[in-house]
């Protein structure tokens, strides 16, 4: 039996007094891409920020690699191998390409160089511009740049949050064939998106989300079928 | 030219040790997101330790510099992080600010007890007497060493955030601190050594500051708060903008004293830094209106009109019977109290339902004082210009500064607050003298008698809570409350966010003067003392651990604030005790934002419950928290 990557267990959360999350339940095995689906308000950006411990978990158990992790640090959690590209830009605006480079080294042990030099032999463009803002990037270079965190520090599971948001079409098909060969490495993904049929076309496994709760889990196809009632409201 | 370069060297020093204290602001401020109000404070304390060490213990020079600049500041700037700022990330404004001044009054406190101002302290210069003659100009080595450490410092520290993976961190963690932690470093760990940093540039600014002047509490710590003006000038995050935003000043500063003819500079020198600080908050670019953001925390119920004027009713009677039990001295303090709370209403008008912060509210007490001393001895034109000259003070500040919020909106107080002071009250009032100011006449009543004037207090004072309370059930007060939430979401319904706030600020500087009225006739006199900047910021801390957002708050505040001189006369060690509980009481906001007032009406909430069905006892018991 393997050890999942990402694992749920009637998970709890939310802000304040206001309950998210009421007991989920997800498990995202080793080099398995799973699409979680839903309609806003969900509850999606939640889990994946209660997953890398922004938000903490108020009941239910959390486990990384088969570790219990519930209650740890994200800068902890960064470290034992959960990397989330968080909803918009996963970069800051206001260093340069080479200092936001320099921060991805805060996993790993990676050196800066050997980072930018690894990083621009992917992306050229990024090369290109290494002493501009990160701010003044176009939206799919910034997502690029976003993205080279995921690349450099091999984490164990990846969790992607909206990568296709306010991006031109062609920009995301080249973003999921990147998702498609990270998934390739043997990475485990989760991924959330709007964009369902883009996201089960890579997704292995996938799970809707409605209101707080999993109301459906299964292969793309079975998943699929039941989309727009989810949607639209049918199966609440 | 010698004058002109001898001119020019004072204020370079001058400009040079402002730098120093501005950056340091910078540093904490741009990486916490919380402006540290007590960093003049920090600097105020570093510099009588080190005095301390080096000639009350009489050790080594540098064995001082060391144990002060390495060792004290640092730890003093992570353990504020640790235990002060660390609750409060996304905090309020109001609450920060709050805190931090919490911190700056309780080290003002501690200082007093540790270095009471009764002897004289003196630091030697560095290199005293060494001089050494560039151009027949004589430049003391106190005076490069402390050009060269600043020039040293703005060298270091800009490689240091542009180089260095740390520096770097710092600043990643401004811009997106959830991000920073999702890349695996530990915003927290960021933040506290930037506090630690802040806090060592303090230190050295006012170990280098203290042996031009003399050591003086206060003084020391104002010195350092001119800093802010300069910070400002950076905009609160550039660093190069912020040093020359430094040296500026202190050479303006200097070439003033030189140039200017003497009327001039007796008006001007003093207010300066508060002038530049007013100016370079002014011209701040127009920050993005906030949008509004989850509240978790529930406000205290406002009681219903027919409850609040049963219990203001009851209060006056009990007052009254109270009144009688009193003896004159207990009386005073007494209406020291009512007069507080009353005064204290301006601020739950403005700061609690407006969310507007205000450092300059006893300015406004003192024009009301002043208008009533100047005008018709006692009667109803006095109590008229009481409300008049404040209010239109207060509409023509609300008119400078009515697209400033938040800390902004507090710098440009504070710096009207300290303008005034020292340009207006110190001169008005009569030089350090005081300005009788009579009671008001009512026909029939003899207001003269000290009881009588105790139960008109009570009754003034229970008159505006009911009218407070009144007003924010109104639609004025629902539109309050909204622009305190989300001044967006009130722009985009058509609500104008500048006529509120216009007309929150005159109406509260209306109700600040007519305190100020009744201050002057409860004490016959005021004087310039009544009305400095650091008893407004000791208004609103302790205006804000009462409870801002209630009326009863502010009444419990008052209160308190009136035994203060008492406890110091009776037990005069306890004064700064109280000053340091006071400032220790701010960290409780972190947890509880309003006050002692919210406790209560979260007290009122669980014993309401009692008498509800069980499950609705659960639900009103869970919304309590």
């Amino acid at each position: 039996m393997t050890i999942d990557a990402l694992e749920l267990i009637d998970l709890r959360a939310g802000y304040g007094s206001i309950e998210v999350l009421h007991g989920v339940s997800l498990r995202v095995p080793p080099a398995t891409v799973v699409a979680l689906l839903g309609p806003n308000g969900a509850g999606k950006s939640t889990l994946l920020k209660v997953a890398s411990g922004t938000v903490k978990p108020t009941a239910g158990c959390l486990h990384v690699g088969g570790v219990h992790v519930n209650g740890a640090a994200a800068s902890d959690l960064a470290h034992a191998g959960v990397c989330r590209i968080p909803e918009g830009r996963g970069i800051f605006p206001n260093l340069t390409v080479a200092e936001n480079l320099q921060m991805w080294t805060g996993v790993g042990r990676l050196r800066a160089g050997e980072v930018a030099e690894r990083t621009f032999t992917r992306f050229p463009r990024l090369g290109e511009r290494r002493k501009q803002l990160a701010g003044t990037l176009s939206g799919g270079e910034q997502q690029m740049l976003a993205m080279s965190r995921a690349l450099l520090v091999d984490p164990a599971v990846l969790l992607l949050d909206e990568i296709s948001m306010g991006l031109a079409p062609l920009v995301v098909a080249d973003l999921y064939e990147l998702v498609h060969s990270v998934a390739a490495e043997g990475i485990a993904i989760l991924v959330v998106e709007q964009f369902a049929r883009t996201a089960l076309a890579v997704a292995d496994h996938a799970a809707i989300l409605i209101q707080g709760r999993i109301t459906r889990a299964g292969t793309p196809a079975e998943v699929e079928e039941h989309l727009s009632e989810a949607y639209l409201g049918g199966a609440a | 030219m010698t004058t002109f370069l001898a001119l020019t060297l004072v204020g370079l020093v001058v400009g040079c040790i402002y730098a120093l204290t501005a950056c340091g602001l910078v540093v904490t401020y741009t990486t916490s997101g919380v402006f540290n109000f007590a960093h003049g404070a920090i600097g105020m304390v570093a510099a009588f330790t080190y005095w301390q060490l080096s000639v009350g213990w009489g050790l080594p020079v540098w064995l001082s510099l060391l144990l002060v600049l390495l060792v004290m500041a640092p730890l003093m700037g992570a353990l504020v992080e640790r235990v002060l700022v660390r609750p409060l990330y996304g905090a309020p404004i109001g609450v920060t600010l709050v805190v931090t001044l919490g911190l700056l009054i309780s080290l003002i406190g501690l200082a007093n007890l540790a270095w009471p101002p009764t002897t004289t302290r003196v630091l030697p210069k560095f290199f005293a007497g060494r001089t050494v003659t560039l151009a027949s100009l004589v430049v003391s080595y106190n005076e490069i060493l402390v050009i060269v450490t600043a020039a040293l410092v703005a060298v270091t520290l800009r490689s240091f955030f542009t180089r260095t993976r740390t520096g770097i961190a710092m600043r990643a963690v401004v811009d997106d601190q959830e991000l920073a932690a999702l890349a695996g470093t530990n915003p927290q760990r960021v933040a506290q050594l930037s506090w630690a940093l802040g806090a060592t540039l303090a230190a050295l600014a006012g170990v280098l500051l203290a042996p031009l002047v003399t050591l003086d509490i206060l003084g020391l710590t104002l010195l350092v708060i001119n800093g802010y003006a300069a910070a400002m000038v950076g905009r609160l995050r550039h660093l190069p903008a912020t040093v020359s935003g430094a040296l500026a000043l202190g050479l303006l500063d200097s070439w003033l004293i030189g140039y200017a003819p003497g009327g001039v500079v007796n008006v001007l020198k003093p207010a300066l830094p508060m002038f530049l600080l007013f100016g370079a908050v002014l011209f701040l670019k127009q920050e993005r209106l906030r949008a509004g953001s989850l509240a978790g925390v529930r406000m205290p119920r406002t009681p219903s009109f027919r409850r609040s004027v049963g219990s203001a009713a009851a209060f006056v009677v009990a007052a009254w019977v109270v009144s009688g039990q009193l003896s004159a001295a207990n009386l005073a303090t007494g209406g020291q109290g009512l007069v507080l709370a009353f005064i204290m209403l301006s601020l739950v008008l403005l700061s609690g339902y407006g969310g507007q912060v205000s450092l300059c509210q006893l300015t406004f007490v003192g024009l009301g004082a002043f208008a009533m001393g100047k005008i018709g001895g006692g009667s109803p034109l006095g109590l008229l210009g009481a409300i008049a000259l404040p209010a239109a003070t207060g509409a023509l500040i609300a008119l400078t500064v009515v697209r400033l919020r938040g800390l902004y909106l507090a710098l440009a107080t504070l710096a009207f607050a300290q303008a005034m002071d020292v340009i207006f009250f110190s001169r008005a009032l009569g030089y350090g003298g005081n300005l009788e100011v009579a009671r008001p006449s009512l026909p029939g009543i003899d207001l003269g008698n000290d009881r009588t004037y105790f139960v008109l207090l009570a009754v003034v004072f229970a008159v505006g809570a009911v009218g407070v309370l009144a007003l924010r059930r109104r639609a004025f007060g629902r539109r309050l409350v909204a622009l305190n939430d989300s001044p967006a979401a009130c722009a985009t319904m058509g609500v104008s966010v500048a006529t509120t706030k216009l007309i929150v600020l005159t109406a509260s500087a209306g109700l600040a003067g007519l305190g100020g009225a009744l201050f002057g006739g409860l004490h016959g006199s005021v004087s310039p003392n009544d009305f400095v900047l650091l008893n407004s910021l000791l208004l609103l801390l302790l205006a804000t651990l009462g409870g801002l957002y209630t009326v009863s708050g502010a009444f419990l505040a008052a209160m308190f604030y009136a035994l203060f001189p008492v406890l110091q006369n009776r037990y005069p060690g306890l004064g700064q005790v109280s000053y340091l509980l006071t400032g220790l009481g701010a960290l409780s906001l972190g947890r509880n934002r309003y006050g002692m007032g919210g406790q209560l009406a979260d007290l009122g909430e669980r014993l309401r419950a009692w008498r509800l069905p069980a499950g609705q006892q659960a639900e009103v018991l869970h919304a309590a928290g």
